[in-house]
């Protein structure tokens, strides 16, 4: 894996877009890593009881996923730096949660990327990604 | 009843106030298992030994059984909400700032201060308050590694009014299955032969002219001519008001259908009136067919 340089970043330049199938493994899965055990996150039946239509992502995976579209593309050796993310609607079991991003601007050694995540209800995250590449 | 502006002033007043200690060190074992549920294949992280720096949260976060949360200036005030009525939670904003990425051996602690309190203002999803709060996570020197500015919405969840079930529920099976799906979506299915073609109704599973047990449906125009009916006074049906009128409705595919006729006074209904179809919800999930005047 090879990390981009500052050099080869332009303004407005495209992200690859990721697709992610949010499988209740997923969900699980990364409630679990997250150490979020909060029921919506893995019990469909309380996940319904309240209203939901089935167990969701937790924020943490949701940060977690958002970092990794990023460094995905940008490579190991940049520096995350800031995730803002602005929450939108959940991200279900069943949906797929996909993610695309530009560069948007830069200021010194950092680059901003906007980002963002659909699922089919809608955005489910939206936000920057603050980051820096070795020269 | 409690200002909760003035609540929230007194939270701000308090700063910040530092949680316990992360219950384990920054460690490989976690990391490992973060990356691979995220499927991040990003080597760094295990290579360097640091933690992905979307993973500060997790450090400190309370177990299964094990709640090592404080009380801290947040749940008070999001408490206070809760007993205005407030019970509604949505997060809306994570931002999250990383000084230095968490390396292997550190050992984290959260430091919470409530940051402010806006509203009430009225949302999609009701009338609520934003609530905000930042966090800190400080290292085994004191040196913060990484902050994050979380925000909520506290919102009076709208009542929403649920109808009485309707008790009379439609026996659904594999034969009229499809005749059901297609009333949710206001089609008037009628089963066809899917080998000679013939329409049947009732849905049954035989075609009573080639004996095929192929089956596939058309949907109806939702026009027919009243062919019989009676008035239903007694005895008294749960859930419907009497009288009402049960029909035969002969459609120009060519099947009869009973159902009731609606918008229409009992003593105006007559054979031979030609109705359309109307699909009417009897609660929050039967919809049911039924028929009411054409207007010419």
């Amino acid at each position: 894996m090879r990390t981009l340089t500052g050099e080869q970043i332009e303004i407005g330049m495209v992200l690859p877009e990721l697709s992610i199938s949010i499988t209740p493994t997923l969900v699980v899965s990364t409630a679990i890593a997250t150490m979020d055990f909060t029921p919506v996150h893995h019990d469909v039946e309380i996940a319904r009881a309240q209203g939901s239509q089935d167990i969701f992502l937790n924020i943490l995976t949701t940060m977690g996923l958002v970092e990794r579209y990023v460094t995905d593309w940008a490579g190991p050796e940049a520096v995350i730096r800031r995730i803002n993310v602005k929450l939108g609607v959940p991200a279900y079991a069943g949906d797929l949660l996909a993610f695309t991003g530009a560069v948007i601007a830069r200021d010194g050694d950092e680059f901003t990327v906007e980002v963002r995540g659909k699922v089919s209800l809608g955005a489910h995250a939206s936000g920057s990604v603050v980051l820096s590449f070795p020269s | 009843m409690t200002d909760l502006h003035e609540m929230a002033r007194r939270q701000m007043a308090m700063g910040e106030l530092r949680g316990l200690p992360a219950a384990d060190p920054v460690n490989e074992p976690m990391i490992r298992h973060w990356l691979d549920a995220m499927g991040d294949q990003n080597p760094l992280y295990l290579d360097k030994g640091v933690a992905p720096p979307a993973m500060a949260q997790v450090w400190t976060m309370g177990g299964v059984r094990r709640d090592v949360r404080d009380r801290s200036p947040v749940d008070d005030m999001l408490a206070e909400l809760n007993a205005q009525g407030y019970t509604g939670v949505v997060a809306t904003n994570c931002e999250q700032t990383y000084h230095r990425y968490a390396r292997l051996g550190d050992v984290l602690t959260p430091a919470t201060r409530f940051s402010g309190l806006t509203g009430p203002k009225t949302t999609a999803l009701g009338e609520g308050y934003f609530a905000t709060w930042n966090v800190i996570w400080y290292d085994q020197f004191d040196e913060p590694v990484a902050e994050m500015l979380f925000r909520v919405l506290k919102f009076r969840p709208r009542v929403k009014e649920r109808r009485v079930p309707y008790p009379l529920k439609p026996a659904v099976n594999r034969d009229t299955q499809f005749f059901w799906d297609g009333v949710k979506l206001g089609e008037l299915r009628i089963q066809s032969c899917a080998d000679c073609g013939e329409l049947r109704h009732p849905p049954g599973p035989i075609c009573p002219a080639c004996r095929s047990a192929n089956r596939g449906h058309i949907v109806a125009r939702g026009e027919g001519t009243v062919y019989s009916y009676v008035v239903h006074h007694n005895p008294p049906v749960p859930g419907r008001e009497t009288p009402f009128v049960v029909a035969v409705v002969e459609l120009p595919e060519g099947v009869r259908i009973v159902g009731n006729i609606v918008d229409c006074p009992v003593d105006a209904v007559g054979i031979g009136m030609t109705v359309r179809a109307t699909f009417r919800a009897m609660d929050d999930e039967l919809i049911l067919p039924m028929w009411t005047p054409q207007e010419s």
